[in-house]
């Protein structure tokens, strides 16, 4: 029943890829009652790896982002497996705007190989739309709560993960470089990918070491209900705590949750 | 590689640097004539990666410049295998503690905060001390009131400092929020090559952005573009002309004119 809990980096990095994973969608489905959907960045389109509404966690009324590659090949290729383009990041950025304006708690679901790599992405801005997000969250007027719970890919993960907490699920990864990436700049061999990841300290323990995540959750020995659960529990008891502060405390917590990474 | 130095000399008058060649054309060119070129070839045109000192040199008043965190060192904070080992060879080829100089000085007179990133240091790679020192800049801008112009040149997030590399481009986002919302202007001044994380944080945030022509400006790399989507890519494809086109820079402007244009900015916002 329990598994193995001494997994190698690269054995999380394949468990938070599992294309069987539960993802953004899962937890928003189990967690979340009366979610509303809402689309679109009213600029350009609808971009289908980003999911985003609002619904209540318990009674609490939350604006939800998630990442989602989607679950069918053709749903996939839809969602082009979970890479955001611009319009993805706009959308998720417009709509916690949305939830700004009426108070409401921000929670993201980060998980995807990383921001979509491609022509028409740069073409629209793929390098501004992170940014503005960077920038934005840093002066977002609510709480603002990330779930890594896949994959973390980099730049077009952290468009979602500028939060007053982050919280990883254990088997999650969140580094600034894919191990493959990483391996074939070193040594020009992507094969060395489970070394790279070694190197690249990219567990949920290793961040939660470095204090660059608030909160772990265990998965070992648990079911994805059972995970579910756990995480609507943390979701709650973190709500009720950022509740307690002021607008200005709420963007002091989150700047300097950054501001003290490498001092 | 001349250090720091070196350069620093030649331009007070004391070394002689090698002559400069050129890439594209083959043309050597004194360092004297080289300086005063502006770093770019007299023969064909073509730009040179400017290095800080030169920068520094070109843009502000004659002893005006007050450097900071001029001896912020990195650490090696996930242990990365030959991390320290490169380090110190990149210190000692660029005659730098790290990728970028930051201070304050003056333009024509006005006060500025400058950082001004250095491609000769590890590629004007970000990890922790880039971040912090950019920082501690806005930070300070924000704090004296003053505008901050950034020579931005950099390959992106530094992998030998994993996340904490990563975290840096929330951080400086933030310090360049406050900044703005202190009503104080940012420039961002994009040379080549300016690239991932950097583009996707403060080379995006300015208030005006200017490139240099022909400076390749993007997010993705050209080369994992076209080996993930099989697309040929266009020609001209995220250089700035193209950035200007798409209409994600405000200005394409001449090195030889770039103080020019800059002076007269920071006039039209003196408050």
């Amino acid at each position: 029943m329990a598994v193995a809990e001494n997994k190698t980096a690269y054995e999380r990095v394949q468990e938070a890829r599992n294309g069987k994973r539960p993802m953004g969608s899962y937890y928003i489905e189990h967690m979340i009652d009366d979610f509303v959907e809402l689309h679109g960045d009213r600029r350009f389109g609808d971009d289908g790896a980003i999911v985003a509404g609002i619904g209540y966690l318990n009674r609490i009324p939350v604006t939800l982002i998630a990442m989602e590659r989607g679950e069918t090949i053709e749903e996939r290729m839809k969602r082009h497996f979970g890479c955001p383009e611009p319009e993805g990041y706009r959308k998720a950025l417009r709509i916690m705007k949305e939830a700004e304006k009426f108070h409401r708690p921000v929670i993201c679901f980060i998980g995807s190989s990383g921001a979509y790599c491609g022509i028409d992405a740069e073409e629209r801005g793929q390098g501004l739309a992170i940014a503005e997000n960077l920038y934005e969250l840093m002066g977002l007027k609510t709480p603002v709560i990330s779930v890594i719970v896949g994959e973390g890919g980099s730049g077009g993960a952290l468009a979602l993960g500028v939060c007053n907490t982050a919280i990883m699920l254990e088997n999650a990864v969140y580094s600034v470089i894919s191990p493959e990436g990483c391996a074939s700049i070193l040594w020009k061999d992507a094969s060395k990918a489970a070394e790279a990841a070694e190197h690249l300290k990219l567990t949920s323990y290793d961040l939660l070491n470095f204090e660059i995540v608030e909160k772990v959750i265990p998965e070992t020995g648990k079911t994805s209900r059972e995970v579910c659960s756990e995480l609507k529990n943390e979701l709650l008891s973190e709500i009720e705590r950022l509740s307690l502060m002021t607008e200005e405390e709420l963007l002091n917590d989150r700047y300097n949750k950054f501001r003290k990474i490498g001092k | 590689m001349s250090t720091i130095k070196n350069i620093l000399n030649t331009i007070t008058g004391t070394v002689e640097q090698p002559p400069r060649l050129c890439k594209a054309c083959g043309t050597e060119i004194p360092y004297n004539e080289y300086l005063a070129n502006h770093c770019i070839c007299p023969n064909c045109g073509t730009y040179f990666r400017m290095r800080a000192i030169e920068r520094l040199e070109a843009t502000v008043d004659k002893g005006s410049f007050h450097e900071m965190d001029k001896k912020l060192k990195s650490r090696n904070p996930i242990d990365f295998p030959d991390y320290a080992d490169k380090l110190s060879k990149a210190e000692k080829a660029s005659g730098l503690v790290e990728g970028v100089v930051c201070g304050i000085g003056k333009i024509d007179g006005m006060s500025t905060a400058l950082f001004i990133m250095d491609s000769a240091f590890m590629m004007g790679s970000m990890g922790t001390v880039v971040g912090e020192k950019i920082t501690n800049l806005f930070e300070a801008a924000t704090e004296q009131k003053l505008p901050v112009i950034g020579f931005i040149t950099s390959g992106g997030a530094r992998m030998q400092e994993g996340m904490f590399s990563l975290m840096q481009m929330a951080k400086v986002s933030g310090a360049v929020k406050r900044h703005n919302d202190a009503g104080e202007l940012y420039i961002a001044v994009l040379t080549d090559p300016t690239t991932g994380g950097i583009t996707a944080s403060f080379a995006m945030q300015g208030d005006i952005i200017i490139a240099e022509p022909k400076a390749l400006i993007g997010f993705a790399g050209q080369r994992v573009i076209e080996q993930t989507t099989g697309e040929k890519l266009p020609a001209g494809f995220q250089r700035a002309e193209f950035q200007l086109e798409h209409g994600f820079v405000d200005i394409i402007e001449e090195r030889p004119r770039m103080t020019y244009t800059l002076s007269k900015l920071l006039a039209l916002h003196q408050k």
